[in-house]
């Protein structure tokens, strides 16, 4: 399978940086023709867990940072994204589609991610996630 | 009125309030944080009744914009006004379909079908 693009970058706690690798790898995509659902879904995935790094993992501290580790071939991305946060426990987060939570103003970025990619899996201690999304059929 | 660049375009079409999103992505925190400050002071400052939200600019919205859109539906109702969104592309209605939100919000195809009866 042919690499198109492979590349580590490791990031301030700062979500305009979290942007400008979102950007790198989205116009990656498109240049490969990726479907606009295909790339609407990574850019969100994208978005929800460098702001999860960011902000709920490094709690936005500016003496830690963020490694981005990013594979793209012709029918794959691969993306790993790990902070210095202390982790969090999956079985923690709440249902957010659940009746008493549907109201809530937050906690549906992990959702959004695991609807949009192909395979989503965190480390045990929750402080790096791996998403994988392939390309759908055309 | 709110701190920030506008980021909603205001309109008075008979007796409804039409907010148009400029944006064509909410995602970045400041811009989230301005547009829903100038969505909440559509009912907090202005009291404004009846109020649509129009999509068809925007192509990319986050969570944190989610939760603003929640926040501004809590506080509608609270002051027993109305809210309806309208022109959501089909991989944003995705978002709402996913996240259970099409539950909570009147959403509406296009504008005039929003304006209607409200």
């Amino acid at each position: 399978m042919p690499v198109h693009e492979q590349f580590e970058v490791v990031i301030p706690s700062d979500t305009e940086a979290g942007q400008a690798v979102q950007e790198r790898i989205v116009s990656r995509l498109e240049s490969l023709e990726y479907s606009v659902r295909d790339v609407f879904g990574v850019r969100l995935a994208l978005e929800e867990a460098l702001v999860n790094a960011i902000k709920h993992g490094n709690g936005l501290d500016p003496d830690k940072t963020v490694r981005v580790n990013c594979l793209i071939e012709d029918d794959l991305l691969r993306v790993e994204i790990e902070d210095q946060g202390p982790g969090f426990n999956m079985g923690e987060v709440p249902d957010p589609t659940a009746e008493e939570n549907l109201e809530r103003p937050c906690g549906r970025g992990i959702m959004l991610i695991k609807s949009f990619m192909t395979n989503v899996e965190y480390n045990a201690k929750g402080n790096r996630v791996v998403l994988e999304k392939k390309r759908s059929p055309a | 009125m709110s701190s920030g660049q506008r980021r909603l375009d205001i309109e008075e079409i008979g007796g409804v309030t039409v907010a148009k999103f400029v944006d064509k992505k909410i995602l970045d925190e400041t811009n989230i944080q301005n547009i829903g400050n100038q969505l909440f002071a559509l009912v907090d400052e202005d009291g404004r009744k009846k109020i649509v939200l129009d999509f068809s600019i925007v192509e990319y919205l986050s969570s944190a914009a989610l939760g603003k859109l929640i926040t501004m539906d809590k506080k509608v109702k609270a002051a027993k006004s109305k809210l309806r969104l309208c022109c959501i592309r089909p991989e944003i209605y995705e978002v709402f379909e996913i996240t259970r939100l099409n539950k909570i919000f009147d959403i509406k195809s296009t504008q005039e079908e929003a304006l209607e009866g409200i």
